[in-house]
C-alpha cells in the first residue's frame, strides 16, 4: 500500500477518534455543570477541558471569559480552532476523500455523510439548543464509522493502519482525560497530583496549517476538595486541611462534598462509558485509585490505556516491515509496562508524572510509525 | 438557420419510435414524481460525494470548492442501429489517429506526402520532439480517447452525426457515464425492466484490460496505477473512482520516484515497481526535469524511464499533436491515407484561419460562425457568432486578426435537443455525446458514452465548467 494512502487512513481514524473524545469530554463537563455548584467550580471544569486540549491560551486570545456556551461553541463548531469537533470531522473527511478508493463505499459514505450532517447541524444551531443530544450524535457517528470499518473492510494493511490510528489517538485522549480529572480533584492533595506543573506537551498533529503545540497550563490552581477520595487514596489523608479550593469553599457546605465527588467520578467514568463497567468489575463504591486502575491498566476495558496499547501493538505486528523493528520494540515495551504494571506503584511515583511520561511515549511511537510506514512528520 | 432536430420528437411533434416506451411511461407519472426523484438524486450524489471541483470557486457557505454536476433525469436514447454506425466510425477514426501520431514521431509519411502541412504539425506547441523515434508499447498512443459527437439538423428535418472534437490527451467524464446509469437504475428500476438498455458497467474492466495490454513487453504481471494531480483537481472524483473500480493504486507525483530508469512507488513495505501509469496529469506537468520545472504533480526522471521503455504512460506523451482543432480538419484524409477507407463519421466543415482565403471568409461571416481557439478546451475562448453582441464580435475580430493561426471557424450547428427536466418543467435543451474509445491490443468501447446537456435555454455550451449537466445515455436494442 502507498505510504501516503496509509498516512491518510491513519489520520482519518485519529481525527474521528479525537472528535468522539472531544464530544465525550464536553458531555461530561456539560452534565457536571448541571449539578448545584459555584460559578467558580463550573468555570474550572471548563478551564480543565481547555487545558486538556492545550487550548487555554488560544481560547483566552479569542474569547477571554470562560463560559459554558462559549467553550462549547469554541470546541464544537469554531472553524478557527483546529481541535474543534468541526475541524476534526472535516479533517477526517478530507483524509477519507483523499483515499476514498481504498475505503469501502460504506466507510466513505459514512464519513462524508457525517460531515454533511454536521454542517447542517451547525447551520440550524441545534448544538446550542440541545448540546447533550449533539454530543451523543458525534459519539454515535464515531461508533458508526468504526463499526462500518470493522464490518466491511478487508483486513489488510488499510484496515490495520486505521486501527492503529484509532487506538493511538484513544490512548492519548484517555490519558489526558484521566490526567486533568485527577488533577482537578487531587491537585493540592499530595498523592495523585504530585509533580503537577506546567509540563510542555506536544499534541501530535497533522494536516493542519497551525500546529497545536501549546503548553499545558498549570492546573494546580483549579483545586477542588477530595473528601471522599481521601479515605482510600494512599496519601490524601494528611491534606484535608488544604483541600478547600478557592472557588469551592463559599459555594457548598462541607456535607455535600462526598456527594459531589461521587458525581465527579461517576462523570469521569461515564465520559469513557465505564460507569457500569466499574460497578461490574469492582462491585464497590467509587474510589479514585480504582478508577485510575480501570482506565489505565484493565486490558478488558476498551478505552483503557492498556487496551489501546495492546491493539496498537497487535496491529503494528500485522504491518511490520524491514525498518520497523525499533518501533515495534517501543510499542511492545509500553504495552508490557501496562500489562504488568500495578496501580499502587503508579500512584507512588505520581499519577501526573506517570501520565506525562505515557503521553511522551505514545507521541514518540506515533512519530516512529510515521517515519517507518507513512509520510514522516516534520520535526 | 434550419429548425432544430429533437431527439424525442419529429418536427410534427410525433414521438420517435425509440422514445415511445419512455414517453408512455413518462405521461403516466404524477406531476410531482419527477421533482421528488430529482431531489432524491441530488441527496444521493452529495452523500456519495460525486462532485466536481471548480478552481477557485467556493460553495454557498464559502467552504471548499466541490460542486455537483447537474444530473438530468430524462435519458438520451439512441437506437442500436444508429449506435452501430457510430461505433464502427469511432473505431476507424481512433485507429487512424493513433497511426497518425505514430507516423508523426517516426517516418512522417503523411507530411512527406503533403497531406497534412508539415509546419502545422512540427511547429505545433503540442508536438513533443522528445518523442521522436521513441518506441511505445504496441505502437498505440491514445489508449483512452473521448470523441465528442453532435447531431445537427439538416434542411429536410433529418439529423446527421458529426464529430466535433477528438480528445486524445486526458479525456474525462466516464465516471459520470457510469454513475448516471447507476442512479437511473436506482431511481427508475421499472424503466430498465421494460427497456432493453445496453449495459455500460464493464467499462473499468475494459479499461484495465487495455492498460495491462500495453505494459512493457518484458513484464508478466504488470503493476498499473492511476496518477492524479490530487484531490483539488476538478476530476479527482473520477480518478479515485476508476482506481477503486479497477482495484489499483491511486498515486500522486510525490508517491513516485525513478531509480536507474525504472519507476517506483513508495509503499508501506518499501519501493514497488510501476509498469503502467494511467496518468491524469497533462504532459507539461509529468516530469519537472524534462518539462515544466515548477511542476509538483509529476515525477523527475519519468520521461527518461518512459523513453527507455521501462514504463508505459497512458496516454502517451505528445498525443496533443493530433487533437488540435486545426489538425482536426485533416482527420478524414488521415483515414483514407492510413486505412484506405472512406470515413464513416463526418467532420464539421472547418475553416482554418491560418489560410488567407479561409480567414477572409471567416471575417466576413463572424456573426454566423463559431470561432474557436486551436488549443482551447472547456468551452473557453470561443465566439458563438449568432449569440454574440456586435461589441463581442468586434473584440473577437481584433484578437483573431492579431494571431489568425490560433483560430478555426465552423458553421453554427443546430445541435440536436433532448427533453430535459428544468425548473419550468420538461423543455428541449441542446446536447452532445462523448463516447470513450479504448485502444490496446484491440479497439473497444462500451455502448454509448456521456451525454452532456446545456441547461440554459438556447445555450450551445455543454461543458460542465460552464453550467452544463449530464444525462444517462441509452443504447436501445430493438
Amino acid at each position: 500500500m502507498l505510504s501516503r494512502t496509509a498516512d491518510h487512513l491513519f489520520w482519518m481514524a485519529r481525527y474521528m477518534e479525537r472528535a468522539e473524545n472531544t464530544a465525550r469530554m464536553l458531555d461530561v463537563n456539560y452534565q457536571m455543570s448541571m449539578l448545584p455548584q459555584s460559578a467558580g467550580a463550573a468555570e474550572s471544569g471548563w478551564r480543565g477541558l481547555l487545558g486538556i486540549s492545550e487550548l487555554t491560551a488560544d481560547y483566552a486570545r479569542h474569547h477571554g471569559e470562560v463560559t459554558a456556551s462559549r467553550v462549547i461553541e469554541y470546541m464544537v463548531s469554531d472553524a478557527d480552532n483546529g481541535s474543534s469537533i468541526r475541524s476534526c470531522l472535516m479533517a477526517a473527511r478530507e483524509n477519507a476523500r483523499a483515499v476514498r478508493g481504498t475505503l469501502t463505499t460504506e466507510v466513505w459514505e459514512t464519513q462524508n455523510q457525517t460531515w454533511l450532517e454536521f454542517q447542517r447541524m451547525v447551520e440550524t444551531a441545534s448544538f446550542q439548543r440541545d448540546p447533550a443530544a449533539a454530543f451523543e450524535w458525534v459519539k454515535f457517528r464515531s461508533h458508526l464509522s468504526r463499526g462500518v470499518t470493522v464490518g466491511t473492510m478487508l483486513q489488510d494493511e488499510a484496515f490495520h493502519f486505521l486501527r492503529i490510528g484509532s487506538f493511538l489517538e484513544r490512548a492519548d485522549n484517555t490519558a489526558r482525560l484521566i490526567d486533568v480529572k485527577f488533577q482537578t480533584v487531587e491537585s493540592d492533595t499530595s498523592g495523585f497530583g504530585q509533580g503537577a506543573g506546567s509540563t510542555t506537551r506536544r499534541r501530535f498533529d497533522r494536516h493542519r496549517s497551525q500546529p497545536v503545540t501549546k503548553p499545558i497550563p498549570p492546573t494546580a490552581a483549579s483545586g477542588r476538595p477530595a473528601a471522599a477520595a481521601s479515605s482510600s487514596s494512599p496519601a490524601a489523608s494528611q491534606s484535608q486541611s488544604q483541600s478547600q479550593g478557592p472557588g469551592r469553599a463559599a459555594a457548598a457546605p462541607p456535607g455535600t462534598e462526598v456527594e459531589f465527588d461521587f458525581y465527579h467520578w461517576a462523570a469521569v467514568l461515564r465520559s469513557v462509558s465505564a460507569f457500569e463497567i466499574y460497578r461490574k468489575v469492582y462491585r464497590n463504591v467509587i474510589q479514585p485509585e480504582k478508577v485510575a486502575e480501570l482506565l489505565i491498566l484493565r486490558r478488558d476495558m476498551p478505552r483503557s490505556l492498556a487496551a489501546c496499547m495492546h491493539e496498537v501493538v497487535s496491529n503494528l505486528h500485522q504491518v511490520a516491515n524491514e525498518q520497523s523493528h525499533d518501533t515495534l520494540r517501543r510499542a511492545g515495551r509500553l504495552d508490557a509496562d501496562l500489562q504488568y504494571g500495578r496501580i499502587d506503584e503508579i500512584l507512588a511515583t505520581g499519577l501526573h508524572a506517570y501520565l506525562t511520561q505515557f503521553l511522551e511515549r505514545v507521541n514518540a511511537i506515533g512519530v516512529a510509525i510515521s517515519r517507518d510506514f507513512l509520510v514522516p512528520v516534520a520535526p | 438557420m434550419v429548425s432544430g432536430f429533437d431527439e424525442m420528437r419529429t418536427a410534427g411533434s410525433e414521438v420517435r419510435m425509440h422514445y415511445r416506451g419512455y414517453d408512455r411511461w413518462l405521461t403516466q407519472q404524477p406531476p410531482q414524481f419527477m421533482r421528488t426523484r430529482r431531489d432524491e438524486a441530488e441527496v444521493i450524489f452529495r452523500r456519495v460525494g460525486i462532485t466536481f471541483a471548480v478552481y477557485g470557486a467556493k460553495d454557498e457557505e464559502g467552504n471548499g470548492n466541490e460542486r455537483l454536476i447537474p444530473f438530468d433525469l430524462i435519458p438520451r436514447v439512441i437506437p442500436a442501429d444508429e449506435w452501430s454506425v457510430l461505433e464502427h466510425g469511432l473505431a476507424q477514426r481512433v485507429t487512424a489517429l493513433n497511426r497518425f501520431i505514430h507516423d508523426v514521431y517516426h517516418d512522417q509519411d503523411i507530411l512527406r506526402a503533403g497531406i497534412v502541412p508539415a509546419d502545422q504539425v512540427l511547429g505545433n506547441s503540442q508536438y513533443r520532439p522528445e518523442m521522436k523515434g521513441v518506441h511505445v508499447a504496441g505502437g498505440v498512443y491514445s489508449h483512452i480517447a473521448g470523441i465528442d459527437i453532435v447531431r445537427a439538423a439538416n434542411a429536410d428535418g433529418s439529423g446527421s452525426y458529426y464529430v466535433l472534437e477528438d480528445n486524445l490527451r486526458v479525456p474525462s467524464g466516464v465516471s459520470y457515464m457510469l454513475e448516471n446509469r447507476k442512479m437511473m437504475m436506482r431511481l427508475f428500476p421499472e424503466l430498465f425492466s421494460s427497456h432493453r438498455v445496453a449495459p455500460v458497467d464493464h467499462y473499468p474492466d475494459l479499461l484495465l484490460e487495455t492498460l495491462r495490454s500495453v505494459a512493457p513487453p518484458a513484464v508478466n504481471d504488470p503493476t498499473v496505477v492511476v496518477l492524479t494531480p490530487g484531490m483539488h483537481n476538478s476530476a479527482y472524483f473520477e480518478h479515485a473512482f476508476l482506481s477503486q473500480q479497477m482495484g489499483i493504486e491511486l498515486v500522486e507525483g510525490q508517491d513516485l520516484f525513478v531509480r536507474d530508469r525504472f519507476v517506483y512507488m513508495r509503499t508501506t513495505q518499501g519501493p514497488k515497481r510501476v509498469d503502467v501509469i494511467y496518468r491524469r496529469v497533462d504532459d507539461d506537468f509529468l516530469d519537472p526535469s524534462a518539462f515544466r520545472a515548477d511542476s509538483t504533480l509529476g515525477c523527475a526522471g519519468l520521461l527518461d524511464a518512459y523513453r527507455a521503455g521501462n514504463v508505459t504512460l497512458s496516454n502517451a506523451i505528445g498525443t496533443g499533436v493530433a487533437d488540435d482543432k486545426s489538425v482536426y480538419a485533416y482527420v478524414p484524409k488521415m483515414i483514407e491515407f492510413y486505412l484506405g477507407e472512406k470515413p464513416l463519421l463526418a467532420n464539421v466543415p472547418t475553416w482554418l484561419c491560418r489560410e488567407a482565403d479561409d480567414l477572409a471568409y471567416v471575417l466576413d461571416h463572424l456573426h454566423e460562425l463559431v470561432v474557436k481557439e486551436v488549443h482551447g478546451a472547456g468551452g473557453y475562448g470561443m465566439l458563438v457568432g449568432p449569440a454574440s453582441t456586435k461589441q463581442e464580435i468586434a473584440d473577437y475580430r481584433v484578437a483573431l486578426l492579431a494571431d489568425p493561426c490560433r483560430y478555426i471557424a465552423q458553421p453554427t450547428l443546430a445541435l440536436s435537443t433532448c427533453p430535459t427536466f428544468v425548473e419550468s418543467g420538461i423543455a428541449p435543451r441542446h446536447i452532445d455525446l462523448r463516447p470513450f474509445v479504448l485502444s490496446g491490443k484491440s479497439v473497444q468501447m462500451v455502448p454509448g458514452g456521456l451525454t452532456r446537456v446545456a441547461l440554459k435555454e438556447g445555450s450551445l455550451v455543454v461543458n460542465s465548467s460552464q453550467g452544463g449537466g449530464t444525462k444517462d445515455t441509452w443504447i436501445l436494442e430493438a
